[in-house]
C-alpha cells in the first residue's frame, strides 16, 4: 500500500485509486462535484483542487485536481494550504454567480450537495452584481422536475443518465456558460433510470416530481432501511414518512446489491402504501356493520379457527419469510401451499434447488458488473429485472474498457479518457430473448426464438464448452454454428455470467442456462448465473419447496369443507377467474389478509388488513439468494394495519390454552424459520436483534434536525404523546439515539456532519464505492460446494413446432404495468401499455390479422379482445399479451390457446 | 427525411470513418448545405440515419456557432468582431450595416436576403476590418464600400 | 536570407500546384526518406533540428513524436495537421495553405512515415474557404502521383488523408478538443494524460501538429537539422511566419530567422506605427499572450526570449496595441471572445469569463468599482495553467494580467473619472 503525506502526515492508502477517492476514503472532508464514485473522474468542476508538492521542501505546491491524479508513494499533498482553500472557495463564488439563491423554496435544500460543499469550502458572500443567467425548463414528465437555472454544470445528469445507463434524450445543449442540460425538446425522459438525476444531480436541477406531491424536507422525514418489493432483485432502499404518509424512496447504498442506483418502478411505485385502496380496518362480510373492531374481529376468528374447522393457507411471494412461516405455523406445514401458479411453482423451486446444490454460484448484481462475458438466455430482464439490466450494461462497458487497457494502460478512475480509449467497443453480449429487448442495442450477438429453440440453443453451448454435458439430438447446423460462436466466446471469458430466470416459464430454459454455467466452470474460469424470478420474495417460498395453488386446488376437490387464511394473494391474477370463484365458494371460510382490496378480498369472508412493506418488518430473499430485511417506516394511522405474521400469530394464539400462546418476537420466528428450514441457515443473522444498543442507545428513524416534533400533531392535541416504541427492531420512532454509523443493514439514512446529501454515503463505507462499513447489508443463503460432481440436467425439448391453430401464451413484460403494486402510483399507471396481442408476421397474415385488429383470447371462460400487434421479432407460434394488466389476469402463461374454434376479426 | 443526394454524400463520410456516429458533423454540414439551416425535422433524419437520438444529435449540432438551428436568410455576412478588427475600427462597419439593413447580429434582413453573425477572426488581421460573405471574403472593408459589396448578392 | 517555407510562394499567384511543387525541389524530401530513412531517424532528425511547435505551445516536434508507440502498436494511427487558425491576430496557416498546400501535404507524409500513421486529417477551419478548395485539389494530386494511398512510391508506406472542415469554435483549435470535433463530438477538450500520442483520435495513437510546423519539416529533412538550426538566430530551430496586425503602416507576414526583435518587425517589416500614433504595447504572439511593451522592444521573439520578457511567442502573430486605443476596450474585446468561446466544461473558465468580461465592460463604460480590478486580479491568479481543464482561460488572462500590470494607470482612470478617458 503506498503511503503518501497529507499535510505532512503520512497515511497508507489503496493502489490505484486517485487522491479525490483517497481522501474521501480517509475520512477526509473534499469538496467536489463532476466526480462520482459509479461514474468515475471526468475533471470538469475543479472543486476538488488540492496543493501537490514536489517534495518536502517545495512550499509553493501545484494546484492540483485530486479526483485526476492518481496516488503515488511518497506524494506529497495538502488539503489546509491556503492556495487551494481559496481556489476552493472560488469555485464555489464562480457557480453561485449564476445560481440562483433559492434555497428555502428548493427541493434539494437540506439534502444539497451543493449546499455542503459551499459550507465546507467557507464560501459565504459573493460579489458577482450582474444578472443571473436564466434558463427555461423543460417538462420532463412525472417523475423528474427540472429547474435548470439551478445547474452547475457538473455534467453529471448526462454521464449518468446517458453513459453509464444509455439513456438517449437527456443531453448537454450549447456551449460556453449557456450549456444546457435536458431533452431536445419537452417530454416524458425516456429511461427507466430517470428517477436517479434526483440524486445524481448536486443541486435541485432534476427533483423527485413525485416527493413534490407531498414535499418534506430530508431532515423532516421518519426513514427506516428498506428493500424494494417491485421485482425480485430485492434493491436496498430509504423510505420516508411523514404524516402518516410514505413521501419518498431513495436508494440506500449496497455495494453488492444495487449500489447507487434504482429503476424507476421501485423509487416512484411507492404510492400504492397511501392509496385510498388500502383496507383500513377489519371487515367481516355478511352482517351489518361490515368494518369491525378488535374485539369483534378475534371473537369471530376465533369461532371460525375452534377445532372442527379444517384451515388450509395460501401463502405469497410478496409477503416476508415471516409472514408466510406464521401462515404455515397456524395451519401447519401440512396445510400451507406458497401461492405460486403451478408452472411458476415448478419454475421457482427448480431455481431455488439449482441455486441450492452448490454447483454453480448466483451472481448479485455486483458480480454482474464485473463479469466479461454475459449470456442472457431467454429472460426480459430490461422489463423483468430492470437494475440487472443496468448491471450488464456496466459489464459490457466495463469489460472492453479491461481489454482495452491491456494494450493501453490507463487508471480505472478516468471515466474520460476510458471512454474516449474503447469508443464503441462493447465486451461480449449475446442477448438471447422471445421478441428482442432495450438491451439488443449493446449486444454483440443478438437472436429472438421461441423458450424451448433458446433452451435447445442452451444445451448446445454447454455441450460444446463440455462434451460431458448432454448433445442436441437432431440438432441443425444453423443450431450447432449459433451455438459454437457463443460457446466460442463464452471460453474467452474469465468470469462469464450466464442469465436467465422464470420469466418465460420455460424449464429447459432454467436448466440449459445452469448447464452452461456449470460446464464452463473449469480450471481458472468462474462462471457465475443469475436466474430473474418473480416477486421480491418468490425465492423466500420457492426455498420450502412447498406445493402450489394447484394443490391447493385440488384439495378442494377432494376436501368438503375446507377453509382457507389467503395472504398478501390475488388469486385471480394466477389462475383464470372461474377457477379462483370455484376454489372460494368451496372453502367454507374464506379469511383473507392483505394490504389492498382486490378481486380476490372481495370475495373474504373474513378480511384483515396488513401491512406494506413500510408499515413492517420482515426479511425477504431475493433472487441471489440475498436474504434481506427492511424495517417499519412509520406506524399506519389505523392501528389495524399490522404485519400480516402478527395477526397471524394472534389468531394461533386465539384458541390456545393460557400460558400455551406462541406468539413469538420477530428475532424468534427468524430462529424458528432456520430451525425448520436447514436452507434458511443464516437469516436470523441477517441483522441485529431487536435489544442491539451501540453505547446503550438505539438508532434513531428520525434525523437530528426532525422538526415540528411537537407541533406536528397539535391540530389533534396539543400534548405531545410518548413516541411509538418499537420492540421489534434496535430503531427508535425518535430523533434521539445513536448518531454514528450503525450496522450496515440498520441504516436508516445517511448523514454526516457537514453532509447532509445522499453523498454521504461514502462516510458509512471502507472505502469509497465499497462495501459499507462491516461489510454490505444481507446474507446469501447460497454457496458454492465445489465438492460437488458436475451433474448435468438432461431435459432437452424437442425444436419448437407451430401447432396448427394454436399459439402458445407468454407474457410480455413491462417495466411500467407489470408489476401488482406499482401501478398504484398514477403515472406508473399512465405509462401501462394498453392491451395488445403480439404475434409474428406470418401468423397474422395465416390468421388474416393486421395491425390493430382485434385478436380474441380466451382466459379462463371469458373471451378478450386484444387489439393485434404484428411484431418483427417474435417466432411462429407464439402470442405475447402484456403480463400484469386486469385483462391478462389469470392468463395461464405457457399454455397453447386453440384459436380455431375462437371467433376473431 | 434525407434526400438521396444527402445520403449518397453521408454515405462518403461515415464509409472512411470507424463508425457512423462519427459522421454527424459532417451528415449536419451536408444538411445545412442542402437547406440552408437545420431544422428540428432534419436533426430527425440525420439522428435517425446514423443510429443517434435527436437529443444526440442535438447536442453536437447546437455546440457549433455555424450549425444554424433557426432560419437564416439567403447570405451570411460574418463581421469579425475580434481583436485586430477591433483597433481596426469594426465598430463602424456593424453601425453602418445597422443603419443599411435595419439588422443586428443574429437578424435576418425582413426580405430574408442577409443574416448577420458577428464571427471570431477570420485570419486576415493584416487587412483588417474584415467580413465574410457565403464564400467571399471582403479586406480592409470601409463603410461606404458596404453598399456595393451588398449589391451583389441577391 | 533563406525564406524556406514561403520562398516560392507569391501573394499574387495562385497556389503552387503538384507539378510545380516538383519543379522546385518538393517531394524530393519525401523520397528520400522512403528510401533511406527508418521510421525512428526521421524523428531522431527532426528532434535535432530543434524544430518547436508553430501552434502555440513550442514542444519540441520530434520529441513529440517519439512518444508515439511504434511496436505493436494499436492500429490504425493517425497524423493530424491542425489548421484550425481562429486564434484573434493570427493569419500565418493561411498563407502556407493557399500558397503552398504541397509543402504541408509533403510534410505530413513524412511525419506520418515517422510515426508509421495509416490515416491523416487536416483540419481546416470553415473559414478558408479558398484553402479548402486548394486542399482538395493537391490532396487529389498527390493522390494521383502515388504520394497518398496505398504504397507510396512503392516504399510498402500507405497513408490516407482526408480534409475536415470545421464548423465553427475557436475551442476545436485545442488539439484535443479538435480530436473530440473529428469524432464527431462536442469540441470539449480532454484530459491529459493519456496524450493524444497515446490515445488519440478515436482512443488511437495520434499526433497533432500545426499546420506551419509540418511545413517545416521536408526542408529539414532535404537539408539536414544542422542547415534548418544555422538559419534561425535563437536556439530554437528555422525560420518563422511573424505577422504584425494593428495600427502600423504596413501590416503584413513575413517569412524571417527565428528571434528576429520586436523592434525590426514592427519597424522594419510593418514600416513603423501610423502617423500620430504611438506604439502602446502589443500582443507578441495572438490573442492569448501577455502584452510586451516598449522596454520590450529588443526582446528577440523567440521561444525562450519573449518567455523570459513575461510573455510567449505563441503563434508569433503580433497584435499592436496604440496610445489611441483603450486598452480596457482592447482587453474586453478579447475577454468577449474568450467567454464566448469556451466550451464550457470546466467552472473557472465558463464561469469566471463572462464575470471577467462584464467587469471590464462595466469599467469602460465608467461604472467600475475599485473591487472590480480585485475581482479581475483573482481571475488571472485562479485562471492559471493547471487550474482549468485546458489552456484556452489561462491564455485569456495573459493579456488581462499584463494589461492590469502596464496600463494600470489606464484601468484606474475609468474608475476615477466614471468613462473611458479615450472617448472623448
Ligand atoms: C484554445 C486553444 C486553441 C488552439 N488553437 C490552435 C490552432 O488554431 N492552431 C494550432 O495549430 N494550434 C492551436 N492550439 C494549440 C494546440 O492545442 C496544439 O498545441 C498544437 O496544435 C500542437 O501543434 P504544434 O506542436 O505543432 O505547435 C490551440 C490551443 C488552445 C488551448
Ligand atoms: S478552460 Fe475549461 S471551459 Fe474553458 S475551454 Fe478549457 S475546458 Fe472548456
Ligand atoms: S470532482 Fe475533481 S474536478 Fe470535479
Amino acid at each position: 500500500m503506498p503511503t503518501i503525506f497529507i499535510d505532512n502526515k503520512p497515511f497508507e492508502v489503496k493502489a490505484g485509486k486517485n487522491l479525490l477517492e483517497a481522501c474521501l476514503s480517509l475520512g477526509l472532508d473534499l469538496p467536489y462535484f463532476c466526480w462520482h464514485p459509479a461514474l468515475g473522474s471526468v475533471g470538469a468542476c475543479r472543486q476538488c483542487a488540492i496543493s501537490m508538492f514536489k517534495d518536502e521542501n517545495d512550499q509553493k505546491g501545484k494546484l492540483t485536481m485530486a479526483c485526476m491524479e492518481g496516488v503515488k508513494d511518497g506524494l506529497r499533498i495538502s488539503l489546509t494550504d491556503t492556495t487551494s482553500k481559496a481556489f476552493r472557495e472560488q469555485v464555489v463564488e464562480w457557480l453561485m454567480t449564476n445560481h440562483p439563491h433559492d434555497c428555502p423554496v428548493c427541493d434539494e435544500g437540506g439534502s444539497c450537495h451543493l449546499q455542503d460543499m459551499t459550507v465546507m469550502t467557507g464560501h459565504d458572500y459573493r460579489r458577482f452584481s450582474y444578472k443571473k443567467r436564466t434558463y427555461k425548463n423543460q417538462y420532463l414528465g412525472p417523475f423528474i422536475h427540472h429547474e435548470m437555472n439551478r445547474c452547475i454544470q457538473c455534467y453529471r445528469c448526462v454521464r449518468f443518465y446517458k453513459d453509464y445507463a444509455g439513456g438517449k434524450d437527456l443531453d448537454v445543449f450549447a456551449a460556453h456558460n449557456h450549456v444546457y442540460f435536458g431533452r431536445e425538446k419537452d417530454g416524458v425522459l425516456e429511461s427507466p433510470f430517470s428517477g436517479n438525476l434526483a440524486e445524481v444531480c448536486p443541486t435541485g436541477v432534476f427533483t423527485d416530481e413525485t416527493l413534490r406531491q407531498h414535499y418534506t424536507r430530508k431532515w423532516d422525514l421518519t426513514m427506516a432501511p428498506s428493500v424494494c418489493t417491485h421485482c425480485s432483485l430485492g434493491c436496498n432502499i430509504t423510505a420516508g414518512e411523514r404524516y402518516g404518509e410514505l413521501r419518498s424512496i431513495t436508494n440506500r447504498y449496497n455495494g453488492d446489491v444495487n449500489g447507487y442506483f434504482l429503476c424507476d418502478r421501485g423509487r416512484f411505485g411507492y404510492e400504492f402504501v397511501n392509496s385510498e385502496n388500502r383496507i383500513a380496518k377489519p371487515i367481516i362480510r355478511n352482517r351489518v356493520g361490515e368494518a369491525v373492531d378488535e374485539d369483534t374481529l378475534m371473537t369471530h376468528l376465533k369461532t371460525i379457527f375452534k377445532h372442527g374447522n379444517k384451515f388450509i393457507g395460501i401463502g405469497s411471494p410478496r409477503a416476508s419469510v415471516e409472514s408466510n412461516y406464521a401462515l404455515m405455523d397456524l395451519v401447519g406445514k401440512d396445510n400451507y401451499y406458497n401461492g405460486l401458479s403451478e408452472f411458476e411453482n415448478l419454475l421457482a423451486k427448480l431455481v431455488a434447488k439449482t441455486l441450492q446444490s452448490g454447483t454453480v454460484r448466483s451472481a448479485s448484481l455486483k458480480d454482474v458488473e464485473k463479469a466479461d462475458a454475459v449470456l442472457i438466455l431467454g429472460e426480459d430482464v430490461w422489463n423483468t429485472a430492470p437494475m440487472l439490466a443496468l448491471s450488464v450494461r456496466q459489464a459490457v462497458l466495463k469489460s472492453a474498457a479491461a481489454e482495452a487497457l491491456q494494450q493501453t494502460p490507463l487508471p480505472q478512475w478516468h471515466d474520460a479518457a476510458i471512454r474516449e480509449l474503447v469508443q464503441e467497443e462493447r465486451g461480449y453480449f449475446a442477448n438471447i430473448t422471445l421478441a428482442g429487448s432495450a438491451l439488443d442495442e449493446i449486444a454483440n450477438y443478438k437472436l429472438h426464438s421461441s423458450p424451448d429453440d433458446i433452451a435447445r440453443l442452451g444445451y448446445a453451448i454447454a455441450h460444446i464448452i463440455d462434451p460431458g454435458s448432454p448433445a442436441v439430438k437432431n440438432a441443425s447446423d444453423e443450431l450447432l454454428t449459433k451455438a459454437k460462436e457463443i460457446a466460442d466466446a463464452l471460453l474467452k471469458a474469465k468470469n462469464p455470467v450466464i442469465i436467465s430466470g422464470t420469466g418465460c416459464l420455460n424449464e429447459p430454459l432454467i436448466k440449459a442456462a445452469h448447464n452452461i454455467a456449470l460446464a464452463l466452470n473449469s480450471g481458472e474460469r468462474k462462471a457465475e448465473i443469475c436466474y430473474v424470478m418473480h416477486e421480491s420474495n418468490t425465492m423466500g417460498l420457492a426455498l420450502t419447496q412447498a406445493f402450489g395453488l394447484d394443490k391447493a386446488i385440488e384439495r378442494t376437490e377432494r376436501e368438503e369443507g375446507l377453509s382457507v387464511v389467503i395472504l398478501e394473494n390475488d388469486l385471480y391474477r394466477s389462475l383464470p377467474g372461474n377457477v379462483v370463484d370455484r376454489f372460494l365458494s368451496r372453502c367454507k371460510n374464506v379469511v383473507v389478509l392483505d394490504q389492498l382490496n382486490n378481486a380476490t378480498t372481495v370475495k373474504a369472508h373474513v378480511l384483515i388488513p396488513s401491512a406494506t412493506f413500510a408499515e413492517a418488518d420482515g426479511t425477504m430473499v431475493n433472487n441471489e439468494g440475498r436474504a434481506q430485511s427492511f424495517f417499519q417506516v412509520f406506524n399506519p394511522a389505523s392501528n389495524y394495519v399490522r404485519e400480516a405474521w402478527r395477526w397471524l400469530y394472534a389468531i394461533k394464539d386465539l384458541n390456545a390454552a393460557p400460558g400455551n400462546e406462541t406468539f413469538p418476537h420477530p428475532d424468534e420466528i427468524l430462529s424458528r424459520v432456520e430451525k425448520d428450514y436447514p436452507m434458511f441457515s443464516g437469516i436470523s443473522k441477517v441483522s441485529p436483534a431487536h435489544d442491539f444498543r451501540v453505547n446503550g442507545q438505539r438508532i434513531p428513524r428520525e434525523p437530528r434536525r426532525y422538526s415540528g416534533r411537537t407541533a406536528i400533531r397539535a391540530n389533534i392535541s396539543v400534548s405531545e404523546p410518548r413516541p411509538f416504541q418499537d420492540d421489534d427492531s434496535p430503531l427508535s420512532y425518535t430523533m434521539e439515539g445513536y448518531d454514528g454509523i450503525p450496522p450496515s443493514s440498520l441504516i436508516p439514512f445517511f448523514w454526516s456532519p457537514g453532509w447532509n446529501s445522499i453523498q454521504s454515503v461514502n462516510k458509512y463505507q471502507d472505502e469509497v464505492g465499497g462495501a459499507l462499513k462491516g461489510g454490505d447489508p444481507g446474507v446469501r443463503l447460497f454457496e458454492v460446494d465445489k465438492s460437488k460432481p458436475k451433474t448435468y440436467f438432461e431435459h432437452i425439448p424437442y425444436p419448437f413446432t407451430a401447432k396448427p391453430d394454436h399459439l402458445l401464451l407468454l407474457p410480455q413484460f413491462h417495466v411500467f404495468g407489470s408489476g401488482e403494486l406499482s401501478i398504484y402510483t398514477k403515472a406508473i399507471e399512465d405509462f401501462a401499455p394498453e392491451p395488445y396481442a403480439a404475434l409474428s408476421e406470418p401468423d397474422a397474415e395465416k390468421m388474416g390479422l393486421s395491425d390493430g385488429s382485434i385478436l380474441n383470447v380466451k382466459i379462463g371462460e371469458k373471451k378478450i379482445a386484444f387489439p393485434v400487434c404484428v411484431h418483427k421479432a417474435i417466432s411462429n407460434g407464439i402470442v405475447l399479451l402484456p403480463a400484469g394488466l386486469t385483462e391478462t389476469a389469470g392468463a395461464i402463461w405457457g399454455a397453447w390457446i386453440n384459436f380455431s374454434a375462437n371467433g376473431h376479426s | 427525411m434525407l434526400t438521396p443526394d444527402e445520403k449518397h454524400e453521408i454515405d462518403h463520410e461515415i464509409s472512411i470513418l470507424p463508425h457512423r456516429k462519427a459522421a454527424v458533423i459532417e451528415a449536419l454540414k451536408i444538411v445545412q448545405q442542402h437547406r440552408g439551416w437545420v431544422n428540428d425535422e432534419s436533426v430527425g433524419a440525420v439522428a435517425d440515419y446514423l443510429d443517434m437520438s435527436p437529443a444526440e444529435v442535438d447536442s453536437v449540432a447546437t455546440f457549433y456557432n455555424l450549425i444554424f438551428r433557426k432560419p437564416v436568410g439567403r447570405h451570411i455576412i460574418l463581421l469579425c468582431d475580434s481583436i485586430s478588427c477591433y483597433v481596426m475600427g469594426y465598430q463602424k462597419l456593424y453601425a453602418a450595416i445597422q443603419d443599411q439593413l435595419q439588422i443586428k447580429f443574429g437578424g435576418t434582413t425582413s426580405d430574408k436576403k442577409f443574416t448577420l453573425l458577428p464571427n471570431p477572426c477570420l485570419g486576415c488581421c493584416d487587412r483588417a476590418p474584415a467580413l465574410m460573405i457565403d464564400e467571399d471574403l471582403y479586406t480592409d472593408v470601409t463603410p461606404d464600400k458596404l453598399a456595393e459589396i451588398f449589391s451583389k448578392y441577391s | 536570407m533563406e525564406r524556406p517555407l514561403t520562398e516560392h510562394i507569391h501573394p499574387n499567384r495562385p497556389a503552387l500546384n503538384l507539378k510545380e511543387y516538383e519543379a522546385v525541389g518538393g517531394y524530393a524530401a519525401l523520397k528520400k526518406v522512403l528510401k533511406d530513412s527508418s521510421p525512428k531517424q526521421v524523428q531522431q532528425a527532426v528532434q535535432d533540428s530543434n524544430l518547436k511547435g508553430r501552434g502555440g505551445a513550442g514542444f519540441n516536434t520530434g520529441m513529440k513524436w517519439s512518444f508515439v508507440p511504434m511496436d505493436n502498436a494499436p492500429r490504425p494511427k493517425y497524423i493530424i495537421a491542425n489548421a484550425d487558425e481562429m486564434e484573434p491576430g493570427t493569419f500565418k496557416d493561411r498563407l502556407l495553405l493557399e500558397g503552398s498546400p504541397h509543402q504541408l501535404i509533403e510534410g505530413m507524409i513524412i511525419a506520418g512515415y515517422a510515426i508509421q500513421a495509416d490515416i491523416s486529417y487536416i483540419f481546416l477551419r470553415f473559414a478558408y474557404k479558398d484553402a479548402a478548395k486548394i486542399l482538395r485539389k493537391s490532396i487529389q494530386e498527390a493522390y494521383d502521383a502515388g504520394y497518398l494511398g496505398k504504397n507510396i512510391q512503392g516504399s510498402g508506406y500507405s497513408l490516407e488523408m482526408y480534409l475536415h472542415t470545421g464548423v465553427g469554435r475557436y475551442m476545436c483549435g485545442e488539439e484535443t478538443a479538435l480530436l473530440n470535433a473529428l469524432e464527431g463530438k462536442r469540441a470539449t477538450p480532454r484530459a491529459k494524460p493519456p496524450f493524444p500520442q497515446v490515445s488519440g483520435l478515436f482512443g488511437k495513437p495520434t499526433i497533432v501538429n500545426n499546420v506551419e510546423t509540418f511545413c517545416c519539416v521536408p526542408h529539414i529533412i532535404a537539408k539536414g537539422a544542422e542547415w534548418f538550426k544555422s538559419i534561425s538566430k535563437s536556439e530554437d530551430g528555422g525560420t518563422k511566419l511573424y505577422g504584425v496586425s494593428g495600427k502600423v503602416n504596413k501590416p503584413g507576414l513575413w517569412e524571417l530567422p527565428m528571434g528576429v526583435t520586436i523592434r525590426e518587425l514592427i519597424e522594419e517589416h510593418a514600416g513603423g506605427m501610423k502617423n500620430g500614433l504611438k506604439f502602446k504595447g502589443a500582443l507578441p504572439g495572438g490573442a492569448s499572450t501577455d502584452f510586451l511593451t516598449e522596454q520590450h522592444l529588443d526582446v528577440k521573439m523567440d521561444f525562450k526570449s519573449v518567455a523570459a520578457a513575461g510573455s510567449r511567442l505563441g503563434t508569433g502573430t503580433m497584435i499592436v496595441l496604440d496610445d489611441a486605443t483603450c486598452p480596457v476596450g482592447f482587453v474586453h474585446n478579447l475577454q468577449h471572445f474568450f467567454a464566448q468561446e469556451s466550451c464550457g466544461w470546466c467552472t473557472p473558465c465558463r464561469e469566471g469569463l463572462p464575470w471577467v468580461e462584464k467587469v471590464l465592460l462595466s469599467l469602460e463604460n465608467g461604472e467600475g468599482k475599485k473591487e472590480d480590478l480585485d475581482i479581475l486580479h483573482m481571475h488571472t491568479k485562479f485562471l492559471g495553467p493547471g487550474n482549468t481543464f485546458c489552456a484556452l482561460a489561462p491564455g485569456a488572462m495573459e493579456p488581462l494580467e499584463s494589461a492590469l500590470k502596464y496600463f494600470a494607470d489606464d484601468f484606474e482612470k475609468h474608475i476615477r473619472d466614471k468613462k473611458c478617458p479615450y472617448h472623448n
